[in-house]
């Protein structure tokens, strides 16, 4: 015979467990909703409410070395980061394609980020600038790449070229104050993009338009 | 006493008599040497870095240092010195790489790469602008002096190869040792042959394709030291 109070106590214990139990089962929804709330504060593909625009992109091409401007219909944000950030992702999606004249795997989410700021003057004292021409003048911007983009990219003197002048040639044709281009890689400065090409200058985007139809 | 001066005085006049008549009928001074024409051969990667990989498990460190031993022989055998920056499976700093280059003040410096990508010969030259030669130049901007000189290394060398049958890519890029070097330096980089459909008509492992290369390579920097003469 079991006394009336140990049965008392089973209860109020089955019941607190089973409260206990609904409780994290809770919690661990709302962390997860949070997580992917999270995750889409920084979304990796232009957004789809933006308006299509149409965005010049200047694709490489292994064969001969050349590079092409073509046209592209694609929803580009207005703040100019995700727009050069929009625009770098759809020339490495054409690269990542299975017929890419330019063959390099990863896609549009290598580009981690672009970050744009005010292009230092070259060879000279960075002068104090005005809060206008900030606004209007010159910039630079660094691109942060993916570790995997990096490591997967085919090695070679002319491919690692021809990848780093077009996405400086995009990067200007789409947003003309672009004037000098950085590289990152996983956020830390790389010595070469795949054990060749130069990762650690500054980039005029001006060279790689004047290379665009004829060899780097 | 006096006469043991006079005996020394009479030695002495007779001395310098003798050694007038000797270089009287000496031959004439020897005309000045030529030049001397030196290369380098930078044989990229190597050690634990290896470069690309290519097709039948074969690296561009091990293709690159086999075009640069081949490449030496037949410069040596054209009478060129030859400096060469690795001679085996060795891990070389990209800086010593251009070290060993301006200390040998040499005529062509040909840094030799590989790809998989591409068709047949790309030439690079820096992409730095030409300046003027300044008596301490910028390490990691060496080159820029010579970029003329490159350019003009890089057209003969296209031209050779051109007349050899072979694609030729010719290109801009940044390399850090191709611009740190101080002599008319050329990136060379070997990709498979591909015919008009774009298949591979020559594979980076042919030997033939390899002595080709390695021959019309000698052929272009024997041109270029006729060029290069003052």
């Amino acid at each position: 015979m079991i006394p009336r109070h140990q049965k008392l106590l089973f209860g109020i214990l089955l019941v607190a467990s089973l409260i206990m139990g609904v409780t994290l089962w809770h919690l661990r929804e709302r962390a997860h909703q949070k997580l992917l709330a999270g995750q889409n504060s920084a979304p990796t593909s232009a957004p789809e409410v933006a308006p299509a625009e149409e965005a010049t992109l200047l694709v490489a091409s292994d064969s001969d070395g050349s590079m092409l401007t073509q046209l592209h219909s694609l929803p580009l944000p207005v703040d100019p980061g995700a727009r050069a950030r929009a625009v770098l992702g759809k020339l490495l999606d054409i690269y990542a394609a299975p017929d890419s004249t330019h063959p390099v795997p990863g896609g549009g989410a290598s580009v981690l980020q672009v970050f744009l700021l005010p292009a230092p003057r070259i060879g000279a004292a960075k002068p104090a600038e005005a809060p206008s021409q900030q606004q209007t003048g010159p910039q630079l911007a660094v691109v942060n790449l993916a570790g995997s983009f990096a490591a997967s990219h085919p090695a070679g003197i002319e491919t690692e070229t021809l990848t780093i002048l077009s996405v400086c040639g995009t990067l200007h044709a789409n947003l003309p104050r672009i004037t000098q281009v950085r590289f990152l890689v996983d956020g830390q400065p790389r010595a070469t993009l795949a054990g060749h090409a130069d990762l650690t200058r500054t980039y005029l985007a001006a060279d790689a338009v004047s290379t665009e139809g004829a060899r780097p | 006493m006096r006469s043991t001066s006079f005996g020394l005085a009479v030695l002495f006049v007779g001395g310098l008599a003798g050694l007038s008549a000797v270089a009287q009928q000496a031959p004439p001074a020897p005309t000045a040497p030529p030049p001397r024409f030196v290369v380098v051969l930078d044989a990229a990667h190597g050690g634990d870095d290896t470069g690309g990989h290519f097709a039948n498990n074969q690296v561009e460190k091990a293709f690159t240092l086999a075009l640069s031993v081949r490449l030496r022989s037949l410069l040596g055998a054209r009478g060129i010195q030859v400096v060469t920056t690795r001679e085996s499976d060795t891990a070389i700093d990209p800086n010593r790489r251009a070290e060993i280059a301006n200390h040998a003040a040499a005529q062509a410096c040909l840094i030799l790469h590989a790809s998989a990508s591409g068709s047949g010969v790309h030439l690079f030259s820096s992409s730095l602008a030409q300046t003027q030669p300044v008596r301490f130049p910028a390490w990691k901007t060496a080159q820029a002096a010579w970029v003329t000189r490159s350019l003009a290394l890089a057209g003969s060398l296209n031209s050779t190869l051109l007349q050899a049958g072979m694609t030729v890519t010719l290109g801009r890029t940044s390399l850090p040792t191709l611009d740190s070097m101080t002599c008319p330096a050329v990136a060379v980089e070997i990709a498979p042959e591909l015919g008009s459909d774009k298949s591979v008509t020559a594979a980076l492992d042919d030997p033939g394709y390899q002595a080709r290369i390695a021959s019309t390579l000698a052929a272009a920097l024997v041109a270029w030291r006729t060029e290069a003469r003052p």
